[in-house]
């Protein structure tokens, strides 16, 4: 067990716990913008630190760099659906949350 | 290391799970498909991960695709979802 794998370890394990908090946000939070704002921002964190973590100890600099591209190509594609499905559930009419606690 | 990321690996599948109970309840049908974004997200996760062990190399093209097609399903998603613009919005033709 060396510095680089403990350290990978931690990243792995804090990863996980972002993807928790993102599917816990979809669940609990009250509306379509607030779950979609969960999904796409704490989802991409968990699966950045779980790159990262792989790529501490992946042994070549192409297998890291395939693992970054992974991850860009995650983060491009929810920074732009992101808008595209807000935009379209307010076309279709979709309330946004009034700031009261559904009971 | 080998345990912890097969772990992970299960644990993020676990969340990916949970996360059905949403395209149960809804409401809407937003709410249902945002579900899709989540596997997209979660389901690279778990790729990468098994892909970092030996002889499954191949796992990581697998979820390189996949990072790259999931936009396609949004794109398709909100096609369906917005449709045509109604006639009123549309330019009147020029005469």
């Amino acid at each position: 067990m060396t510095v680089l794998n403990g350290l990978s370890a931690l990243f792995l394990i804090a990863g996980a716990g972002f993807c928790l908090a993102g599917t816990v946000g979809v669940l609990r939070f009250p509306d379509v913008y607030c779950r979609l704002h969960a999904l796409t921002k704490v989802d991409n964190l968990g699966l950045g630190l779980v790159v990262v973590g792989l790529a501490l100890e992946a042994g070549s600099w192409a297998t890291a760099l395939k693992l970054f591209l992974v991850w860009f190509f995650v983060l491009i594609s929810s920074a732009f659906t992101c808008q595209l499905i807000a935009r379209a559930a307010l076309r279709r009419g979709v309330g946004a949350w009034g700031g009261t606690r559904e009971p | 290391m080998h345990e912890l990321r097969i772990g992970v690996a299960f644990f993020l599948f676990l969340t990916l799970m949970a996360g059905l109970v949403r395209v149960i309840r809804g409401p809407t049908l937003t709410d249902r498909f945002i579900v899709a974004q989540l596997f997209g997200t979660t389901g690279v996760g778990v790729l990468v991960l098994l892909a970092a062990d030996e002889g499954r190399a191949a796992l990581r093209d697998v979820a390189l695709i996949f990072a790259m097609l999931a936009p396609v399903t949004v794109v398709a998603f909100v096609r369906f979802a917005i449709g045509d613009p109604p006639e009123a919005s549309r330019e009147e033709p020029p005469r």
